[in-house]
C-alpha cells in the first residue's frame, strides 16, 4: 500500500491520539494531572444531609448506573428511644427519588449517605484473584472491566454492601469517586449535586485541602472500624446505631 | 414497600445473592475428592486392608469428581472465556487465585500420578490384549513406558507409595483451602472463623468417605458379587470416628458462637430460627447428623445380622451424603441471607433452567457419575477382574 503524505498525517495524528486517551499520564507535563500527588477520600456530614436524593440521581445519570443498582445510596435511620432498640432503616430505590416525610416525633432521625470507602486496605482488593480490582496511586479504588471475571468474590468480601454485578457487561461495578471527572479537576457528581454541601471530595495529600480542618475540628468516625479497612470516607456527627 | 422476600433491611446491592447452588456444588463436590482420596489412602499409606476392595475404587471416584470439581466456578463467572487469567496472573494476595494452581497439583500430581502407576501392569497388558480402537488407548495411557518387569512393579509401587503420602497434605490442602475462600471472608460473620477450613476437612472426609461406600455397594449390586462385610464394616468404623471429630467440631463452632454472642449473633440466631431451620436444624443436623451417628455408632457397639448392617450402612450413608449437601448450602447460600447491616435478611430464588439453576446443577451432580462409569470400564478396579469390560 502507498502511504502518501494525507494518509501518513492521518496515521500520525490516530496513533498520537490512541496514545494519549486512557488514564492520564503519571509523568507531568505543566497543568497535567499527577496521580502521585493526591490521595483521595470524602468527607460527609451527616447533620447536614436531608436525604433529597439529590446525589443518588447525579451519579445514576454521570455514570450510567444501572438500575436497581447503586454506585451511591441514601438510608434513612429511625432510632426509637431506649437503651437497646432496634434503628429502623430504609433507603427505597437507594433514596433515589429522596424520603416521604415520617410522623412522630420520639424516635432520632437522620440520613446516612453511602458509597465505596476507598479503602486503603481494601478486603475487596485483597481477593480479586486476577487483580482487576486494584488501588490507583491516588488511592481510589477502581475495577478493570476488561479483565474482571465476574467471579463476584469481592462482592462477598466488601463489608459495605458497595459492589454489584453490572446485569449487561457481567463484571463488578462500583463508586470511582468519579475518577473520569476528577482527574481533570472537578468533583465528584454527587458532591457537586449535593445542595448543602454534606459531602465533600478530600484529597488527603493536598495540605491546603479543606479536609484537614474537617478532620481536625470535628468529631470524626469511619463505618464498621472493627473491618480495619482503612476507610478514607469519613463521617461526622455518625451515630453509634448506624452499619 | 422493599423487594420481594426481604424482611427488614438489606443494603440496596445485597438484595440479590451473588453466590447460587452452583457455588453449593463446588465445595460439595471437591469434599468428596479429597474423601475418596483419604479413604484410599487409609489401605496404602496406613495398612489397612480390610479396606483394599475399595482402594481403586475410592481413587476413581476421586478423579471423576476431580474433573468435574472445576465446572460449577465456570459456569458461574460472569466471564467464563477470561478464567484462565488466574493462571497467568494470578493476584498472589487472593485466596481463590490459588485454587487452578491447587486444582492441577491435585489433578496432575496426584491423582492422575497414582492412579497411572496403580494400573499401569494392566494398562500394558490390556494393550496388547483389548481390541481395536481400544487397544489404541491403552497403549496412549502406557505413555511408552511398557517394561512391567518385576523390578519396574517395585519400583512403581515405591513412587506410587511417596505419591499417596504427598497425597494426604494435598486432598487436606484441595478442601481446607476450599474452607479457607469461605472462612478468610472478615466481612461474612457467618463464613469468618479460623474453623471454617478445618470443618470444611473434616465434613470433606465424611462425605468422600460415604460416597465410596455407598458406589461400592451399589456397584457389588449391579455387579452381583458379594459384598465384602469386614471391607464395608471397617469403612464404616472410620466413618463414624470421622464424624463425631466434624460434629464434634460444627457443634465447637455453635457454642462459641452463643457464648461469645458478638454483634452479629441476634441476626444468625433468627436465621437459623426461621429462614435456615429446616436446612441446618432439621436437615443437616438431625436428619444428616444425629440419625447417621446413631446408625454408625449402634454398630460399634452392638452386632447385627448381615442384613441389617448393610441397610443400616446404606441408610447412615445416604443420609449423611444429604445432611453434608445441606452443610454446604448452609453456609454458602445460609451466609448470604442476611444483610451485613445486621438489620435484614433476604431469600434465595432458586430457579430451574437457568444457567445457575437446578437443572444445571443436576446435570452437575450427574456428570461424575458417568465420567465414573466410563473409567470403570476402561480401568476396571475389581481386584478379581482382570478383562477390560466391554472392551
Amino acid at each position: 500500500m502507498e502511504i502518501n503524505r494525507r494518509k501518513f498525517l492521518i496515521l500520525t495524528t490516530s496513533i498520537a491520539a490512541m496514545t494519549s486517551s486512557g488514564e492520564p499520564s503519571a509523568t507531568s507535563s505543566p497543568g497535567a494531572y499527577d496521580v502521585h500527588a493526591h490521595w483521595w477520600g470524602m468527607t460527609i456530614d451527616i447533620d447536614k444531609c436531608i436525604g433529597c436524593g439529590n446525589c443518588v440521581r447525579a451519579c445514576a445519570v454521570e455514570n450510567s448506573v444501572p438500575e436497581g443498582f447503586y454506585r451511591t445510596w441514601i438510608e434513612r435511620y429511625e432510632v426509637p428511644p431506649g437503651e437497646d432498640a432496634t434503628p429502623v432503616v430504609a433507603s427505597p430505590d437507594g433514596g433515589i427519588h429522596g424520603f416521604p416525610p415520617m410522623q412522630g416525633a420520639d424516635a432520632k432521625r437522620f440520613f446516612v449517605p453511602k458509597l465505596c470507602n476507598q479503602c486503603a486496605m481494601s478486603p475487596c482488593v485483597q481477593v480479586c484473584p486476577v487483580g482487576a480490582t486494584f488501588v490507583s496511586p491516588d488511592g481510589v479504588v477502581l475495577v478493570d472491566e476488561k479483565y474482571c471475571l465476574g467471579c463476584r468474590y469481592c462482592v462477598q468480601a466488601c463489608p459495605y454492601g458497595c459492589r454489584y454485578i453490572h446485569p449487561v457487561k457481567k463484571t463488578v461495578d462500583k463508586c470511582t469517586l468519579c475518577y473520569h471527572r476528577i482527574t481533570q479537576g472537578l468533583t465528584t457528581a454527587c458532591c457537586e449535586a449535593c445542595p448543602t454541601g454534606a459531602r465533600q471530595l478530600a484529597d488527603l495529600k493536598n495540605p491546603s485541602d479543606p479536609v484537614h480542618e474537617f478532620l481536625r475540628n470535628n468529631k470524626i468516625q469511619v463505618l464498621k472500624p472493627q473491618m480495619a479497612t482503612r476507610s478514607k470516607t469519613f463521617y461526622r456527627a455518625l451515630d453509634g446505631a448506624v452499619r | 414497600m422493599g423487594p420481594t422476600g426481604v424482611e427488614g433491611f438489606m443494603y440496596p446491592n445485597e438484595v440479590e445473592l451473588q453466590w447460587s447452588i452452583l457455588i453449593v456444588l463446588y465445595p460439595f463436590i471437591t469434599g468428596l475428592v479429597a474423601g475418596a482420596f483419604i479413604l484410599a489412602s487409609l489401605e496404602r499409606v496406613f495398612n489397612v486392608s480390610a479396606v483394599k476392595p475399595t482402594y481403586r475404587l475410592a481413587l476413581l471416584t476421586a478423579l471423576a469428581f476431580l474433573l468435574v470439581a472445576p465446572l460449577p466456578l465456570q459456569l458461574h463467572l460472569g466471564h467464563p472465556e477470561r478464567s484462565y487469567e488466574m493462571y497467568l496472573t494470578p493476584h498472589t494476595s487472593s485466596a481463590m487465585a490459588m485454587f487452578g494452581f491447587v486444582y492441577l497439583w491435585y489433578l496432575m500430581v496426584v491423582l492422575l500420578l497414582e492412579i497411572w502407576l496403580d494400573y499401569r501392569v494392566e494398562i500394558v497388558e490390556f494393550s496388547q490384549t483389548a481390541r481395536a480402537p481400544w487397544r489404541w488407548v491403552y497403549r496412549i495411557l502406557t505413555l511408552g513406558s511398557r517394561n512391567i518387569s518385576p523390578r519396574a512393579r517395585r519400583i512403581d509401587e515405591r513412587v506410587g507409595y511417596v505419591i499417596t503420602v504427598i497425597g494426604i497434605p494435598s486432598a487436606f490442602l484441595l478442601h481446607g483451602y476450599v474452607g479457607f475462600i469461605f472462612g478468610s471472608v472478615k466481612a461474612n460473620a457467618w463464613w469468618s472463623t479460623p474453623l471454617m477450613p478445618v470443618v470444611f476437612l473434616f465434613s470433606a472426609m465424611v462425605s468422600g468417605i460415604a460416597a465410596v461406600m455407598l458406589i461400592y455397594m451399589a456397584a457389588s449390586k449391579v455387579r452381583k458379587v458379594a459384598i465384602d462385610m469386614r471391607c464395608l464394616d471397617t469403612i464404616c468404623q472410620y466413618l463414624f470416628y470421622v464424624f463425631v471429630i466434624d460434629f464434634s467440631l460444627e457443634m465447637l463452632d455453635l457454642i462459641h458462637r452463643v457464648y461469645e454472642a458478638d454483634e452479629s449473633f441476634r441476626s444468625l440466631d433468627f436465621m437459623v430460627h426461621t429462614r435456615l431451620w429446616a436446612s441446618q436444624v432439621v436437615l443437616q443436623i438431625l436428619v444428616g447428623t444425629v440419625t447417621p451417628l446413631v446408625l454408625l455408632g449402634a454398630n460399634q457397639v452392638f452386632k447385627f445380622r448381615e442384613g441389617a448392617r448393610k441397610a443400616m450402612y446404606a441408610a447412615a450413608g445416604c443420609l449423611t451424603m444429604v445432611g453434608i449437601f445441606a452443610m454446604r448450602w448452609n453456609v454458602v447460600i445460609g451466609g448470604q441471607l442476611f444483610s451485613k447491616s445486621y438489620l435484614g435478611y433476604t431469600s434465595y430464588k432458586l430457579q430451574f433452567a437457568t444457567r445457575e439453576g437446578l437443572g444445571a446443577s443436576i446435570v452437575l451432580m450427574l456428570l461424575p457419575f458417568a465420567i465414573l462409569w466410563a473409567l470403570l470400564k476402561l480401568l476396571p478396579p475389581w481386584l478379581e477382574e482382570k478383562e477390560p469390560a466391554g472392551i
